[in-house]
């Protein structure tokens, strides 16, 4: 049954997915395209494209444009849940282990040193954005600066620091703001 | 609903826990949060530790490092093990729902009109613009975060795992797995070596 292969595909995914984000891509290229043919190559790289401009973990769209091409939207809750199963249950485990030694010195130790680490990762993670709004891709001189994204940028982060707007708003607002721009650009 | 999850340190709930809360919370962070698991982090700690005040931010950044070292995606392991110290078994199913929804929506009705979303400039506008706001959000977090560990007295350890974490993972693209274990070790030794200068003190 179509379903239950879908839901096996995404456990195996979900299980071996350590890392997240890109990492997981090599594995959902094994299942998807060449143990399972249900995209090709074309079709795989078009999966990495929407996922880049939507939200959401990569796997999570992956599971659902994969079970939606197959099998329908009933196809994209099976892969979901497969997918989540494995994690779930992953976690659980690791929450009560935590849980239960969190009090410990030794335990207490591994977490002060988690702590910066995970800091230091969301950092990365931001830097490649900044340089990913500010440069768009080409190379990173001054001179290639898009210098509406660096007011926008600017502006978002002194909004974010005075006023308790919320993140969201502060978000979609940047976007707003550069369609407008876009528009304006084109009306001229 | 106050849950016995809550015992071990104390938290100033400065919005009460609810089902319901989580679950907005979570399915808007999801909704609009492009560009990966470490993107909804912060926004997650700052609706949740600093504005809801269910837990604290070192608990945030433990419950995330834990999620990182599962498989799986990282918005939705942190989501789940949030929602497990928040609400317990419940808690944790509606996190995980919260998180993964939106993307199954969106996922969903992309299938159908890529081809359109693609080629319009629109729509590539507002994406483009929406990325400055992300960055910022970022920084913001990040300095928020980063900012303890300056002050005097500095700490030292901290400021060399965090920088030793960022080489790895930006110059040499070491998986971030394996970053997360090293710097657990790196704690754990640290601590180890302290209490033996202490008990021989």
């Amino acid at each position: 049954m179509i379903y239950f292969r879908l839901f096996l595909a995404f456990l195996y995914i979900g299980l071996f997915t350590i890392g997240g984000g890109y990492a997981s891509l090599p594995i959902i290229e094994e299942q998807i395209v060449r143990l399972h043919g249900w995209l090709n190559a074309s079709e795989f790289t078009d999966l990495i494209t929407i996922s880049q401009i939507t939200p959401g973990p990569i796997a999570i769209n992956a599971a659902t444009f994969v079970g939606t091409k197959v099998a329908g939207f009933p196809g994209a809750l099976a892969a979901t849940f497969g997918f989540m199963v494995p994690p779930f249950a992953v976690v659980t485990f690791f929450f009560f282990i935590y849980r239960k030694y969190r009090q410990m010195t030794l335990m207490q130790g591994i977490m002060a040193g988690l702590r910066p680490a995970v800091v230091a990762l969301i950092a990365a993670a931001g830097l490649s954005i900044l340089i990913t709004a500010l440069w768009d891709g080409a190379a990173v001189t001054l001179g290639n600066i898009n210098l509406l994204s660096c007011v926008l940028t600017v502006l978002a982060l002194a909004v974010l620091k005075k006023f308790k707007v919320d993140q969201i708003i502060v978000i979609f607002g940047c976007g707003l703001v550069f369609m407008a721009a876009e528009w304006l650009k084109n009306a001229l | 609903m106050r849950s016995r999850f809550a015992k071990g340190g104390f938290r100033l709930e400065k919005k009460p826990f609810s089902l319901w809360a989580l679950f907005s919370s979570t399915f808007v962070l999801s909704a609009f949060t492009f560009g990966g698991g470490y993107v909804i982090v912060p926004l997650m700690k700052k609706k949740f530790a600093d504005e809801y005040g269910w837990l604290t931010e070192e608990e945030t950044l433990e419950l995330v490092a834990l999620g990182q070292s599962s498989p799986g995606a990282i918005a939705i392991n942190a989501a789940v093990l949030l929602g497990w110290r928040c609400g317990g078994l419940p808690g944790a199913l509606v996190g995980a729902l919260g998180t993964a929804i939106p993307p199954l929506i969106i996922l969903t009705v992309m299938y159908r009109i890529y081809d359109f979303v693609r080629s319009n400039v629109y729509a590539a506008a507002l994406l483009r613009g929406m990325q400055s706001g992300i960055a910022a959000v970022i920084i913001d977090a990040v300095w928020g975060m980063a900012k303890g560990y300056f002050k005097k007295p500095v700490k030292i350890p901290s400021l060399a795992i965090m920088a030793c974490a960022f080489c790895a993972t930006w110059f040499f693209g070491v998986n971030v797995a394996v970053i997360i274990l090293a710097a657990g070790l790196a704690g754990a030794v640290w601590t180890a070596a302290q209490k033996r200068k202490e008990a021989r003190t």
